[in-house]
């Protein structure tokens, strides 16, 4: 009571009007849940793409040319043949080809860049670095299929190294991959590294260590975790990756293990069957979808691995 | 006992090397992970240096006033630059209420103990990690046919693209929201502002830079985007300007993507220009970005 009778003496405009009137909290009410709805659409769309995606898939299986085992263990993916053959194995193998290629150039140069960043540069330096490794993330994937094709290949895998790879070939994707994916990598390292207690730090050299000690023994092992999401995200962009493949590795279904020869990833035989005009429910329209299917899956799977690791060094440090 | 034992080791066995052999192991170390650093910047510099080398001979005006022809010396890029123009309006269009809407609601109104905001939350983090292909695919099946059976047209391809970047607008959203201290919103609550009184004359605008920001980031990377659109564009050959959102278009990435698959010499020639107007596209879009985020950026 005493409060209110206070309120009310108090010179000045009242709340109400200055606020208007007390009943727009109806309104209120109905903001939260249009706002509610917004956010929520993010789970309509990923429910979208999961009965999309799932709902083909089960349509392809019925598919009397196809069979669950014969998807799993097949060595021929060839949907578009009279005959067609639907094992998926050349694709995940190219896939995983691919993938791993890109992960040895983007590991040691991730983590490099990283280390680097967090550990020497200047503030003046960081500041100049990192935004040219924000417009290396920023240029279209698309572009770099144009200089893997018509650059990396012909000059310096044919050129400067006097390697025999096709036109098309795995080692070309896989490398490129592998450049675009380093801003993934060292950009989530590097906070890892940040993270680490500059105590940490401090206590090594109290016992005499050089930098390279601290950065080494230190510093790389206590931001371990962060590291490895930075890897297993890279990984799962690598999967992913569509333009690069499809332009410079080729469009050729193999379970040749050779890099230097064309090969074809999931993403790749998505993108190639996808721009041709596939009549709907044909079984070549149906794989797309198994084959996104599997694709969703991988990723996912990846980047639950990463944020899991993520979550640890927040934990830790945090 | 034990810890005496181990105390007394001497720094050069508990660290590895005595201290004068660490001055040329130091000094290489350094070298490695500058010259691990320059690598990805080195491949940037020679890209960006082979494209221009192909493709500024073949930039004039009537490449870019010229529609796609079979003939190289004819083709242009003037439709794909009006598609990819339309294109980001729609992007812009259903991105930005539906991303800020998003991320005023989890940062402001979602309570973090209940299963459905966690769940939210979780999503959307997954959705940025969805290779955008995947879009495409849903995009093929949702939009471009099926439910909404929009045809290969602009608004079908907008949408696919506003998707793709959803997510990133609504997580840059966010943390330009949490970027206002809290101080602001306490000092309307408590003059008597309600919830949303205290959003929409205080937080909002203190963090308008930051949204845009974030919203021009997303769109410059839905101007590149290739992958989905290759599934609900497909259309390469459109030797016309778009002229309303039911119309069939192409757009730059797509146009790149068309003539790079060409095995003419020329028609790479071709890419290559139409690469560097989307990379000078995306320059200024980016140039555009950094100066809101420079010049608007409150410290508080």
């Amino acid at each position: 009571m005493a409060i209110d009778s206070v309120a009310s003496d108090a010179a000045g405009p009242s709340a109400e009007s200055v606020f208007g009137p007390a009943r727009r909290r109806i309104g209120e009410k109905v903001i939260a849940v249009v706002l509610f709805c917004a956010a929520a659409t993010s789970v309509v769309i990923t429910i979208g793409i999961v009965i999309s995606l799932a709902g083909e898939t089960l349509a392809f299986f019925a598919d009397k040319a196809v069979s669950v085992s014969g998807f799993l263990t097949g060595a021929q993916w060839t949907p578009l043949f009279s005959d067609p053959q639907f094992g998926i194995r050349p694709l995940v193998q190219g896939t995983l080809i691919i993938t791993g290629i890109a992960l040895v150039v983007a590991i040691p140069l991730g983590i490099g860049t990283a280390a680097f960043l967090s550990e020497y540069a200047s503030p003046r330096l960081r500041s100049a670095l990192k935004p040219i490794l924000e417009l290396l993330a920023g240029v279209p994937t698309v572009v770099f299929g144009y200089f893997a094709l018509t650059f990396f290949t012909p000059s310096i895998l044919k050129g400067l190294l006097g390697m025999d790879v096709s036109v098309f070939n795995g080692l070309a994707g896989g490398i490129i991959v592998g450049v675009l994916i380093v801003p993934t990598v060292a950009s989530v390292a590097e906070d890892a590294m940040s993270a680490v207690p500059q105590s940490l730090r401090e206590g090594a050299y109290g016992l005499g260590a050089s930098r390279r000690q601290v950065t080494v023994r230190v510093v790389v092992p206590a931001a371990l975790s962060g590291i490895t999401a930075g890897i297993v995200l890279g990984a799962s962009r690598a999967v992913g990756e569509t333009m690069v493949v499809l332009i410079a590795a080729g469009q050729v279904p193999t379970t040749s293990l050779d890099p230097r020869g064309p090969m074809e990833t999931m993403t790749a035989f998505i993108g190639a069957t996808g721009k041709g005009d596939v009549p709907t429910g044909s079984t070549g329209y149906k794989a797309i979808f198994a084959v996104g299917f599997a694709l969703f899956l991988m990723t996912l799977i990846l980047n639950a691995i990463s944020i899991r690791f993520v979550r640890r060094y927040r934990q830790v440090y945090e | 006992m034990t810890t005496r034992a181990e105390s007394s080791r001497p720094v050069s066995e508990v660290l590895g090397v005595p201290p004068a052999a660490h001055k040329v192991r130091d000094r290489s170390f350094v070298l490695l992970l500058g010259a691990l650093t320059s690598v990805a910047l080195i491949v940037l510099a020679v890209l960006l240096i082979d494209t221009a080398i192909d493709g500024v001979p073949q930039l004039s005006l009537s490449f870019l006033t010229s529609f796609p022809s079979a003939f190289p010396a004819k083709a242009g890029i003037e439709s794909a630059i009006t598609g990819t123009l339309w294109l980001m309006g729609v992007v812009t269009f259903v991105i930005v209420p539906l991303g800020v809407a998003s991320a005023l609601y989890l940062e402001e109104f979602a309570d973090n103990s209940r299963w459905w905001n966690r769940i939210i939350e979780v999503n959307i983090q997954n959705l940025a990690a969805v290779p955008s292909i995947v879009y495409g695919i849903l995009g093929l099946a949702y939009i471009v046919r099926g439910p909404l059976s929009l045809g290969r047209t602009v608004l079908a391809g907008g949408l696919t693209l506003a998707l793709v970047v959803l997510p990133v607008v609504i997580i840059t959203g966010r943390e330009a929201l949490r970027a206002v201290p809290p101080s602001i919103k306490e000092g309307a609550l408590a003059l008597g502002a309600t919830r949303w009184q205290a959003i929409w004359r205080q937080i909002l605008p203190a963090s308008i830079p930051g949204i845009a920001t974030g919203v021009i980031l997303s769109i410059s990377r839905a101007i590149g985007e290739t992958a989905p659109l290759i599934l609900v564009g497909a259309a390469t050959f459109v030797a016309f300007n778009p002229t309303g959102l039911d119309s069939p278009f192409t757009a730059l990435p797509l146009q790149i993507f068309s003539w790079i698959s060409q095995p003419n010499d020329e028609f790479r020639m071709l890419a290559a220009a139409a690469i560097i107007v989307l990379l000078v596209l995306l320059v200024l879009l980016n140039a555009v970005a950094i100066r809101l985020r420079n010049r608007y950026q409150q410290r508080w």
